[in-house]
């Protein structure tokens, strides 16, 4: 029994992550309807300027934090005025294939000025577990989950509640008419760049401690696909449940199905959930309309 | 400037209606024939690569070029293919039998993928596919017993009818052979019927049900087409590293077939070609001008992905038609000089039309 | 003599009645206009009898054939063609390639034989080449022959969808509002068409249409349609000057 409480408490960990990040692919779809491909490699390189503000310039870990996020959201920011914005109109094919070539050449970028070697940074809650019942979580587990709730539910307030969340809320459902109610929406999609690339820092920051500083990392964001996938597409409740459920059927494929299972399950579930139930758990029915 | 005047429906059929067309391309067998005994011999190795890459490239472009499905998982029928030929070739199977085989399987594959695509479409797609080419690498570098896992599996020479194709002139020879054939086989699909169905398909489903093209029908053909023409690939690919791992058929390979469609000129046979050549020769270009850049730069890895990436960008955001759309252009400035405009081949405006899911 | 019927027709979203309990005939030969105000249902009727969608109740009949359950693309073979009210083109292509694609009902020789390129692919793509020319006759599309359609004028490209649909050599033709954005000038050339397309090729036609001085003058009959039912049925004299066809458009 504590066998499946442990599991599922460490498959929450992994699975927060996955949620946040796939919050972040959510986020960008809905308001701008470009499946964003920089998101894992900005959280990659996230990782890597994190490395480079707390080892190499010895900057306190919360400045650090702060630092990354605010490059990792003007780059996005910048990204999208100067970039993606060339293509708004042009076939959704063209948003893949931009972001595809941005990401490589990030990729490439961080591979060119840190090389292949792994890495590590200090945290303050590294090595620190806390015993709760008959389980032992590491301390930078809860740090994960904390945030990731943490930042799902200050979206939700900021979409519901504030009047810019509202607005990005009617320009995702209709741009030509969030336009002409006075909404700036261009300034809008730059905004919610902006927010996404930040999240996508904040995971960065919180991933490579237990999976190392490496460019690698950018993987986790074909993990959160099949969470997107799994939570219905565009749903953002779903993305965070699909998120966690996903980090938990990996913990349980570890160990209960043979060797090599585990990082294989996510691609199974992206693959099954799209062709057998395409709508997922909390998403609308997809497709164009006629 | 030259006017099409057709006589007959012959005329309007024709691939190389113009003297000046049968001639550049003749020029271009010859070259192409007696290259490997004017090269050197890396770079006839070079240029047999190339052409099985634009068998790839060609498999692929069937697929998103014209009936406008999205496939990020390319490489995993590349990979099926080489292995399934290999492992063939292996138990003693005769090449010229292999190959079919390893064709045939890979379509039967691409029929399994195709038909889930029926269902999916747009970025479902593209994702299912990833996540299939992510599967197929893993699933071959644990089935130890039949693919020798991450350590690798060498791969028979070729032998057609008791001939050793290995060599490096018989194996170029070989490959612009089967290049040839498949490139002529897909020109003669492409402009019947089968083609017409698959850019109808393409460009409004609707309008394709409309008029009897049985929608669901096409898009799994052209996976089965596309599969086993990628297939080929892979088995002709196999000959060329003599060696397979898993790490060969990985993402990158995937991301390089997307690249070489998308910046060839997506819709167009040739621009296939283009991109395969162009993108087919960076790593060649990239290894030759790194002794000229500065040390820190050009002794990282990284390189190449970042060239591949930076060039993708260009192409999609200043030539999204792709070399062929580059090259369409400067044949009609030169056929309509001195009329060419320079907003010849500007589209009107036309409002976005909104693919999200609702 | 009746050549088509919609019998009991029902199509249901949801809680939306689309279409509730329609019925019509269409006699051979006729120009039958479905007419009434926006969300009437029109177009639902036209992709009921197109296989878009499937009507929760009823049935559609076609020259004494039950083509209810018909599979979507086979709806073509059975002998209807259709346009669109947002125009659907191919757009990658040219005028000859998307009317060529009206044929695509014809055979062209199999699988192998096109890959192949055989003398018999070569032949029946010259006879359709033949046929597409006969109808770029009809609608005078020669000087866009070879054009690009995605670059065409709106009122050209309307009319390369009409050609398509003809290309496809149907016996029943459904034309979805074909003169939406169309200038009065391009409206008149469609009526005459229309009325080519009706005795000279011997065409049945049903339009979906606003433009009532289209409708009075193409027209043998006009259906009124409103909330999915139907209004009023008769020439078009007689339903224009329908006290309810009045109300239901005044909105009284």
């Amino acid at each position: 029994m504590t066998t499946v409480i442990q599991l599922t408490i460490n498959g929450m960990a992994i699975g927060a992550i996955y949620a946040l990040v796939a919050l972040g692919l959510v986020l960008t779809y809905k308001a701008t309807e470009v499946l964003n491909f920089i998101h894992g490699d900005l959280l990659m390189a996230s990782s890597f300027i994190g490395w480079g503000l707390i080892v190499v310039l010895k900057w306190p870990f919360w400045l650090a934090v702060l630092a990354t996020v605010a490059i990792a959201m003007v780059f996005s920011w910048v990204l999208d005025a100067r970039v993606m914005r060339l293509i708004v109109g042009q076939p959704q094919f063209a948003g893949v294939m931009l972001t595809i070539g941005i990401a490589f050449t990030l990729r490439g970028l961080v591979s060119m000025s840190f090389g292949p070697e792994s890495r590590n940074y200090p945290t303050p809650w590294t090595n620190q577990k806390t015993q709760l019942g008959g389980v032992v979580i590491a301390d930078l587990s809860l740090v994960i989950v904390a945030t990731a709730l943490l930042v799902t539910l200050a979206l939700f307030w900021f979409l519901r509640r504030t009047t810019l969340g509202v607005a990005i809320q009617a320009a995702s459902q209709n741009q030509l008419a969030a336009f002409l109610s006075g909404i700036r929406v261009k300034r809008l999609t730059s905004l919610v760049w902006a927010l996404t690339g930040g999240i996508a820092a904040l995971c960065g920051l919180l991933l490579a401690p237990t999976a190392l500083v490496d460019i690698s990392l950018w993987f986790v964001m074909i993990k959160a696909l099949a969470a997107v996938v799994l939570g219905g597409f565009g749903s953002i409740p779903g993305a965070i449940l699909g998120g966690l459920l996903l980090g938990v059927i990996e913990q349980f494929a570890g160990v209960y199905l043979p060797d090599g299972y585990k990082d294989a399950v996510a691609y199974l579930v992206l693959i099954g959930v799209l062709v057998l139930w395409p709508r997922g758990l909390l998403g609308d029915a997809h497709g164009r309309r006629v | 400037m030259r006017f099409d005047y057709d006589t007959s429906y012959r005329d309007g059929q024709a691939l190389l209606r113009y003297g000046s067309g049968r001639a550049a391309y003749a020029v271009l067998a010859l070259l192409l024939l007696a290259a490997p005994w004017a090269l050197g011999k890396y770079y006839v190795g070079e240029m047999t690569y190339l052409f099985i890459m634009c068998i790839g490239s060609l498999g692929l472009m069937v697929l998103k070029g014209y009936t406008g499905q999205v496939s990020l998982g390319h490489s995993a029928f590349l990979a099926l293919g080489a292995y399934a030929h290999a492992w063939m070739l292996g138990k003693g199977l005769p090449f010229a039998l292999s190959i079919p085989m390893a064709m045939g399987f890979t379509a039967l594959i691409g029929l399994v993928i195709g038909l889930p695509a029926i269902r999916v479409s747009g970025l479902y797609l593209a994702m299912v596919t990833l996540a299939f080419a992510i599967l197929t690498e893993h699933v071959i570098g644990h089935w130890d017993a039949v693919t020798g896992g991450f350590n690798g599996m060498s791969v028979a020479n070729p032998v057609v009818f008791g001939f050793d194709l290995s060599g490096l002139r018989p194996f170029y020879y070989l490959c612009l052979g089967l290049l040839t054939l498949v490139l002529l086989g897909l020109v003669n699909l492409m402009r019947s019927q089968t083609g017409r169905a698959f850019r109808g398909v393409r460009d409004s489903e609707a309008a394709a049900y409309g008029l009897g093209i049985w929608v669901s029908g096409y898009k799994v053909l052209a996976f089965v087409i596309s599969a086993g023409v990628s297939g080929l690939a892979g088995a002709l690919l196999a000959h060329h590293v003599r060696f397979l791992t898993p790490e060969g058929f990985g993402l990158f390979l995937a991301l390089e077939l997307v690249l070489m469609v998308t910046i060839g000129g997506l819709g167009s046979l040739r621009g296939a070609i283009f991109g395969a050549v162009l993108i087919g020769m960076l790593p060649v270009f990239i290894s030759r001008i790194k002794p000229m850049l500065p040390e820190q730069v050009s002794k990282q890895f990284g390189l190449e992905i970042f060239v591949f990436g930076l060039i993708l960008v260009l192409f999609v955001l200043f030539e999204p038609k792709g070399i062929n759309g580059r090259w369409i252009k400067l044949k009609t400035f030169f056929q309509t000089f001195p009329l060419y405009r320079k907003d010849l081949f500007k589209r009107g405006k036309t409002y976005m039309k909104s693919e999200r899911y609702k | 003599m009746t050549m088509f019927s919609v019998r009991n027709l029902s199509l249901r979203f949801g809680g939306v009645q689309a279409i509730a309990d329609l019925s019509f005939e269409v006699a051979q030969g006729e120009v039958f206009a479905i007419i009434g105000p926006n969300g009437a249902g029109k177009t639902s009727v036209l992709n009921v009898i197109t296989r878009v969608f499937d009507p929760s109740a009823g049935s559609v009949h076609f020259e004494g054939r039950d083509i209810t359950q018909l599979a979507r693309h086979r709806v073509v073979n059975a002998g209807i063609a259709r346009t669109f009210q947002n125009i659907e083109l191919f757009e990658g292509g040219t005028v000859l390639e998307n009317l060529l694609l009206g044929r695509h009902r014809f055979g062209h020789g199999n699988f192998f034989a096109q890959w192949l390129w055989t003398p018999g692919v070569r032949a029946a793509e010259a006879a359709s080449q033949a046929a597409v020319e006969q109808v770029i006759e009809l609608l005078d599309l020669a000087p866009h022959r070879k054009s690009p359609v995605a670059g065409l004028p709106y009122g050209v490209r309307k009319v390369v969808e009409l050609a398509r649909a003809l290309a496809a050599r149907p016996r029943l033709l459904l034309l979805d509002e074909p003169s939406s954005g169309l200038n009065p000038e391009e409206t008149r050339d469609l009526a005459f068409w229309i009325d080519d397309i009706q005795n000279d090729l011997g065409v049945t036609v049903i339009m979906v249409e606003h433009d009532m001085s289209l409708v009075s003058e193409a027209a043998d009959r006009v259906l009124c349609m409103n909330l999915g039912q139907r209004l009023a049925l008769g020439t078009p004299a007689e339903v224009q000057s329908n006290p309810a066809v009045i109300a239901a458009y005044l909105g009284a």
